[in-house]
């Protein structure tokens, strides 16, 4: 810490006599004298090992210190190496703190800094083993994600469907909200930034067929799965992680019931669900917001609604809101895998928590790009 | 002028608590709790579970204010206590946590370092060498290195009371040492109570309902009760198991259920 921290107690004023340092015989004399507390042992530190760092031969006189601490013993400790002569306190009490001092100290073994070498085949072996390792981890998830689900289709009364509907509320209605007011800001701003160019070619017509379709294929599902995956996603991933932690899914097996089926097909089926309702909300308020953007701009509602009707299909919304499912699958399936593989320790539910999000966001993209060339080769 | 009573009455109390009451709410926890403890003692908070044990010991060490009563440590009030004053108390008190409450991210040197890197100017080579004397009393000296995830209940624990001992305090507060460890460990750590409370002349508070432990260091004690919603009996616990006629404390001692 640097002197003068706020708060920090000052060093101690100490009386000259406290401590001198003399050499007679071809041997460095340190004498300490008084209190020797941890202030006026950082307070001499600097000063006592200068005075003795060329010293060969050194006797460390503490026969007068009259109170000692652990900050003093471990100057004295310090200063006086393997070889030095001791003249011990005198004081019984400060006698009884440097002995513990150095019964402890005794028994310590630094075990030096970790890793001192860096083997890069060993490092980049572990590594591939790692990853490895957690790619069996990932597919016997998955394996066992499936195989429950496909074991529950035909007996669904065994699914907890009270958890289905609490995670239904979390992840939906309490983020519709959220939705509708990003939903509005997103179509305000795609209507204005697309009036400048638009009324260059006299098209400002077309801005409600340009943010509609691309609100609807494109955007609508993506920022709700970006919702999603910020929300609901790392929600999962917090809560089965603390979960593992408590050994409360080692519990439930114990208990001869299945995590997968209690804990991870609700809530997959739940964000599933889940998706193309908020998907559906970020399109309506998006277009709310675009139809007040074309107000200002001087277009009724009327025209606003005709050039929709005029250039958008169902397809265009069922394609948007079937990807906003597989969406919403991968998001529930991600947070769920974090939070389960979540290790030990205090950084493990944060760490699956970030997994969680960051993993969803990716899956989300990828899904995204797969159903762009899916569209494209249907002609969709 | 002189204080020959004060002298003549022993050690003199470095804790004293006077009709304290804590309540959240509506529901009391306990009231009318009043108590001493004598400078190097080993004095023990006892009782079931629920009754307040551990709200006791957060009023003791000031981490919350009680709803009635006073509480002095070491001559101040913690009520009363702002900026420099509260920070010179706390540097004269230790506080071991249930499960040791080491900070993951760092080493168990590093752990025990902290508190005089907050506390004091000693260069990085004088916390190090302190935090190695002090883990290497508590038995963990070949330790220095390792993360809190990477070793047991037991060495969570001991080094918690290395972290509390780190400032040489003058009062160690204790939270159920025992708690949860096997009796080998168990009284070892009874043990290094004992010895360090012997040797330093510190201060022990220690909050447990573990009954072996309880018999093996306390020098005196208080005991909870949930029902009763305060003190039900105070003193050596030994006498305590003997001769006491409460129920509750008879039922306690000799593990009998109610």
């Amino acid at each position: 810490m640097k002197p003068g921290t706020p708060g920090v107690h000052g060093p101690a004023r100490m009386p000259s006599d406290m401590f001198s340092a003399e050499t007679r015989d071809g041997r460095l004399h340190l004498r300490f004298s008084g209190p020797l507390d941890r202030a006026a042992a950082a307070a001499r530190w600097d000063e006592a090992h200068r005075a003795a760092r060329d010293a060969r031969a050194v006797t460390l006189d503490a026969g007068e210190v009259t109170a000692l601490d652990s900050g003093g013993a471990a100057l004295l400790v310090s200063l006086a190496g393997d070889e030095a002569e001791w003249v011990e306190p005198r004081d019984p009490a400060a006698q009884g703190t440097l002995d513990r001092f150095r019964k402890g100290l005794g028994t310590a073994r630094p075990s030096g800094p970790r890793h001192l070498r860096f083997r890069p085949v060993t490092a980049l072996g572990a590594y591939t083993l790692g990853r490895y390792h957690k790619f069996l981890e990932r597919a016997a998830f998955m394996g066992d994600t499936i195989l429950t689900t496909i074991g529950l289709l035909p007996r669904p009364w065994r699914l907890r469907w009270a958890e289905v509907l609490r995670h239904l509320d979390e992840a939906g209605t309490q983020a519709f909200p959220l939705c509708i007011l990003l939903g509005t800001l997103i179509g305000v701003i795609l209507a204005f930034q697309s009036s400048v160019p638009m009324r260059q070619f006299g098209a400002t017509i077309f801005i409600p067929q340009l943010v509609g379709i691309s609100l609807t294929r494109e955007l609508g599902p993506l920022l709700a799965g970006v919702i999603l995956a910020g929300r609901t996603g790392s929600a999962y991933a917090a809560e089965l992680g603390t979960m593992r932690v408590n050994e409360e899914v080692d519990a439930l097996k114990t208990m001869g019931l299945d995590p997968t089926a209690w804990l991870v097909v609700p809530r997959i089926l739940a964000s599933t669900l889940v998706m193309p309702a908020l998907s559906m909300v970020m399109n309506i308020t998006g277009l709310i917001g675009m139809s007040i953007v074309m107000a200002t701009l001087g277009f009724p509602p009327v025209a606003v609604l005709n050039q929709l009707e005029q250039w958008m299909s169902v397809g265009d919304l069922a394609g948007g809101l079937a990807k906003s499912a597989a969406f919403g699958l991968a998001i529930g399936y991600v947070g769920c895998r974090a939070g389960l593989s979540a290790g030990r320790g205090p950084r493990a539910v944060g760490d699956a928590a970030t997994g969680a999000v960051v993993g969803g966001i990716v899956a989300l993209v990828l899904l995204d790009g797969l159903f762009a060339i899916l569209f494209f080769r249907l002609g969709w | 002028m002189a204080a020959p009573e004060k002298a003549a009455a022993g050690p003199e109390p470095v804790i004293t608590a006077r009709d304290v009451a804590m309540r959240y709410g509506r529901r009391t926890v306990f009231k009318d709790v009043t108590f001493e403890v004598r400078r190097g003692e080993i004095f023990v908070i006892l009782g079931g579970s629920g009754c307040g044990k551990s709200t006791l010991l957060k009023l003791l060490i000031g981490l919350m204010p009680p709803s009635e009563g006073d509480i002095s440590v070491l001559g101040d009030e913690w009520a009363k206590l702002e900026g420099e004053a509260r920070r010179h108390l706390l540097q004269r008190i230790g506080v071991m946590w249930q499960s040791g409450a080491l900070l993951g991210s760092l080493t168990l040197s590093e752990n025990v370092e902290l508190p005089i890197e907050a506390h004091s100017h000693l260069p990085a080579a004088a916390r190090a060498l302190v935090a190695s004397a002090k883990l290497g009393l508590v038995g963990l000296g070949d330790a220095l290195d390792r993360l809190p995830a990477e070793i047991s209940g037991g060495m969570l624990k001991r080094a918690g009371i290395a972290r509390a001992m780190a400032l040489d305090p003058e009062i160690l507060f204790l939270d159920e040492p025992s708690a949860g460890l096997d009796p080998i460990t168990s009284a070892g750590l009874d043990q290094l109570i004992l010895s360090l409370a012997r040797e330093t002349g510190t201060t022990f508070v220690v909050v447990t309902h573990e009954l072996q432990s309880i018999l093996a260091i306390g020098d005196r004690c208080i005991m909870l009760d949930k029902d009763a919603q305060g003190m039900i009996a105070e003193g050596d616990p030994k006498k305590l198991r003997d001769e006491s006629e409460h129920p509750t404390v008879r039922a306690f001692f000799r593990r009998e259920a109610m």
